[in-house]
C-alpha cells in the first residue's frame, strides 16, 4: 500500500485587503492508494481550500505536497493542468457537463486534452467509463435529456476516463435527493471496491459512515483522522429507501 | 491539444449558437463584400476611361505654339507663329522616341454637299496623323503624298459628316463637298470611333492634306500644332524632354528664356483622369474597410459574452487538464472561424453583387484576384485580432473562480 498523497505542513493564507486569512495552518496526512477517504469541516473549516490544493488547481503558501510521488508546490500553471490531466478526476457538486453534449462527448473531454490518446482509443475509453457507472446504454443522451442522478454519473465516467490516481468529489451527492444520493454513494463505494482512491468531500456527518476512513477540519487544521473499519453499505441503505422513480433505478 | 479537436469543439460552440453566429458573420460578410464590390466599381470605371484614352492614342504629344506668357503677357496661342515646318522636319529626323509625327493646322467651318451642310472641322494633316489618332480608313483611300505635295483638293470624312451630308447611305466617295469656298473631292470615310470619355465626338470631323488647308483655307505657313506619338506610353516623358530641347535650340532660346511652345501629352490627361478614379476607389474602399472595422468589433463582442456565458465551461476544462493556451487557441479558432466563413461567404456575395451591377447598371466591373485576396486575408487577419482580447481574458481566467461562477 503506497502512498497517493502526502501533505506536510501544508499552509495556505489569502490576502483579503490589509489582513491575512489564515485558510489552512498546518495540515498533514497521507492517503495511500485504495482509500475511501471522507474530509468532513463546517463551512470556512478551509476543506473548499484543502479541496483546490488536493486538486492541483491552487498551490500552498508553505509545506510539501506529493501527488503520487510527484511534488507540487513549486510546479508552474501549465505542468500542474497535465498533472490534473493525468492524475485527477473532479466531480462537481453541480455535474458541470457541457450543455447540448452528448453523454460520450463529454467524458471524452479530459482525453481530448491528452495527445497521445488517440480518437479510437478515446472513444472506447469513454465507452467502458460509462459502461462502469452503468450507463453503456446512454451514450448519445445529451446532457440537457438526463436526470441529476444520470448526470453525476456521467460526470463520475469523466472523472474514471483518464485512470486517475485520485478521485476528488466535492459534495457529489450535495444537489441529489436522498434515494438518488446513496445510488451515487453506492457507484463511490463500488469504485472503492475496485481499488480507487477517493477523496470525498462534504459536510454531511451521514456520509462519513460510509467511507474506510474520515478526516475532519476546523479552523484549517485537522481536528480528528479516524479510519472506519466497518463501513455501512450504501446499497443496503438504498434497498430500505422506498423506489420513487424507475428512471434513476440502481445500475446493474 | 490537437488542431482537429480545436475545430471540433469550435464547430459544435458554434453550432449550438447558429443565429448568433450568423449575426456575427454578418457584419464581416457584407464588410468583405462591400470591399470587393467597391474596388470592382472602381478599378472597372479606371479601366474603361484607360480604354478610351488609349483609343485616343495614349502616346500622343501635342505642340502647341506659344508659351503661357510672354513679357507679362498672356498671348492667345493661334496668333504665335513660332511653330514651322522646319520644326516639323527636326522632330521627324532628329528624334529617338517618337515614332510619327504629323502638323495640324484646322479650321471650323460649314460643310456644304447640294442642299444639305453642318458644321464641322477641317484638319489639315499628314498620313501619320491616322496612326497617332488610331483612325482607320473604312471605306475608299487616304489622301497620298502626292496629295500633300500638290496642295490637292481632297478630304477623308468622318462618319458624322457622312451621316449628315449623305443621309441616303451611298458611298460619298469621289464626291465633291464644298467647305468655305473650296470644293474638296472625298477620297475616304474614317471608321466611326464614337464619343471619347469627355464627350467628344471624335467623328465629326474632315481630314485634308495640311498643304490644302494652310494654303487654301487658311492662308497661312506656320503650323498651328504639332501632333506626334512616342513609341509607348513609358516613352512620353524621354520623347517629350527630346522635343523641348530640339525645339530651343531650333528656336534659338537661351538659357533662362522661357518656352514659346507648351507641349501637352496624352498621359497627362489620362493621369489626371485615373487620378480622380482611383481617389474615388480609395475612398469607397475606406468606407467599406471601415465596415469590416465593424464587423470585427462585432466579432470581439460576442466573444466576449461568450466568453463570460463559457466561463463555467473554461473552468471545467481548465480543471480537467486544459492550460491557458488550449483555452485561448479554443476562442481564437472560434473568432476566427466566424471570420473566415463571414469572409468566403462575403467574397461570394460581393462577387454576386459586382456581376449584378454589370448586368443590371451595365457599369464597367472589373473583379481584381488581389482585392479578393487582400480582403480575405484582412477578415482573417480580424478573427485573430478581435478574438485575440476575449480569448485571452478566457485563458487567464482562475480555475477555481470560474468552475463556481454562477
Amino acid at each position: 500500500m503506497d502512498e497517493v498523497i502526502r501533505l506536510e505542513h501544508i499552509r495556505r493564507d489569502f490576502v483579503v485587503g490589509e489582513e491575512t486569512v489564515h485558510a489552512l495552518r498546518g495540515v498533514s496526512f497521507a492517503i495511500r492508494r485504495g482509500e475511501f477517504v471522507t474530509v468532513m469541516g463546517t463551512s470556512g473549516s478551509g476543506k473548499s481550500t484543502l479541496l483546490n490544493i488536493l486538486g492541483c488547481l491552487d498551490t500552498p503558501t508553505a509545506g510539501e505536497y506529493w501527488l503520487d510521488g510527484v511534488a507540487v508546490r513549486t510546479m508552474g500553471k501549465d505542468a500542474r493542468a497535465t498533472l490534473r490531466n493525468r492524475k485527477i478526476g473532479f466531480v462537481f457538486q453541480n455535474y458541470n457537463l457541457l450543455p447540448k453534449t452528448t453523454a460520450i462527448e463529454n467524458v471524452e473531454l479530459p482525453l481530448m486534452y491528452n495527445p497521445s490518446c488517440g480518437v479510437a482509443e478515446r472513444r472506447e475509453r469513454a465507452v467502458a467509463a460509462l459502461r462502469a457507472v452503468g450507463l453503456g446504454d446512454r451514450l448519445l443522451h445529451k446532457s440537457n435529456q438526463m436526470s441529476g442522478g444520470q448526470m453525476q454519473r456521467v460526470a463520475i465516467a469523466r472523472a474514471l476516463v483518464n485512470n486517475p490516481a485520485v478521485i476528488l468529489a466535492d459534495e457529489a451527492t450535495g444537489n441529489l435527493d436522498t434515494r438518488t444520493s446513496f445510488e451515487v454513494l453506492d457507484l463511490f463505494q463500488r469504485l472503492h471496491a475496485g481499488g480507487r482512491t477517493i477523496i470525498f468531500v462534504t459536510h454531511n456527518p451521514e456520509i462519513a459512515q460510509y467511507s474506510s476512513r474520515n478526516i475532519t477540519l476546523r479552523d484549517g487544521r485537522v481536528i480528528a483522522d479516524t479510519s472506519n473499519p466497518a463501513p455501512l453499505d450504501a446499497a443496503a441503505t438504498l434497498a430500505q429507501i422506498p423506489s420513487a422513480s424507475p428512471e434513476d433505478a440502481p445500475p446493474t | 491539444m490537437h488542431i482537429g479537436n480545436l475545430l471540433k469543439i469550435a464547430f459544435k460552440a458554434l453550432g449550438n449558437n447558429k443565429l448568433r453566429a450568423f449575426l456575427t458573420m454578418l457584419g464581416i460578410i457584407i464588410g468583405v463584400a462591400s470591399v470587393i464590390t467597391m474596388l470592382a466599381i472602381g478599378q472597372g470605371s479606371k479601366r474603361s476611361i484607360q480604354a478610351e484614352i488609349s483609343e485616343m492614342g495614349s502616346n500622343m504629344i501635342m505642340v502647341h505654339p506659344g508659351g503661357d506668357m510672354r513679357g507679362g503677357v498672356r498671348l492667345e496661342a493661334d496668333d504665335m507663329e513660332s511653330l514651322t515646318l522646319a520644326d516639323l522636319e527636326a522632330i521627324r529626323t532628329e528624334t529617338r522616341y517618337v515614332s510619327y509625327v504629323s502638323p495640324s493646322v484646322n479650321s471650323a467651318g460649314q460643310a456644304v454637299y447640294g442642299a444639305r451642310n453642318t458644321p464641322t472641322t477641317v484638319y489639315g494633316v499628314s498620313a501619320d496623323y491616322l496612326d497617332i489618332r488610331r483612325y482607320r480608313v473604312a471605306d475608299g483611300d487616304f489622301f497620298t503624298e502626292q496629295d500633300i505635295r500638290a496642295a490637292a483638293k481632297v478630304c477623308v470624312v468622318g462618319r458624322t459628316v457622312v451621316d449628315e451630308l449623305f443621309p441616303d447611305g451611298g458611298s460619298p466617295v469621289g464626291r465633291i463637298v464644298r467647305f468655305g469656298t473650296i470644293p474638296l473631292r472625298i477620297v475616304g470615310v474614317l471608321e466611326s470611333k464614337g464619343y471619347n470619355s469627355m464627350g467628344m465626338d471624335q467623328d465629326d470631323l474632315i481630314l485634308a492634306p495640311y498643304t490644302t488647308v494652310q494654303k487654301r483655307v487658311l492662308a497661312i505657313t506656320h503650323l498651328q500644332e504639332i501632333t506626334c506619338s512616342a513609341l509607348s506610353e513609358g516613352y512620353t516623358d524621354r520623347a517629350i524632354g527630346e522635343i523641348t530641347a530640339l525645339l530651343r535650340r531650333n528656336h534659338k532660346l537661351r538659357e533662362g528664356q522661357d518656352d514659346d511652345f507648351t507641349i501637352h501629352s496624352q498621359q497627362e490627361l489620362s493621369n489626371m483622369l485615373t487620378s480622380t478614379s482611383d481617389m474615388m476607389s480609395v475612398l469607397l474602399a475606406a468606407v467599406a474597410g471601415i465596415s469590416l472595422l465593424v464587423g470585427g468589433i462585432g466579432i470581439m463582442n460576442i466573444m466576449y459574452v461568450s466568453v463570460t456565458e463559457r466561463t463555467r465551461e473554461i473552468g471545467l476544462r481548465m480543471s480537467i487538464g486544459a492550460r491557458g493556451r488550449d483555452i485561448l487557441a479554443q476562442f481564437l479558432i472560434e473568432s476566427v472561424l466566424i471570420s473566415v466563413a463571414g469572409g468566403l461567404l462575403g467574397v461570394l456575395a460581393g462577387v454576386g453583387a459586382s456581376l449584378a451591377v454589370r448586368a443590371l447598371a451595365s457599369y464597367p466591373i472589373y473583379i481584381q484576384p488581389w482585392s479578393v485576396l487582400l480582403s480575405f486575408a484582412v477578415c482573417t487577419f480580424t478573427g485573430v485580432f478581435f478574438g485575440w482580447y476575449p480569448a485571452q481574458k478566457a485563458a487567464r481566467l482562475d480555475p477555481i473562480e470560474a468552475i463556481r461562477y454562477e
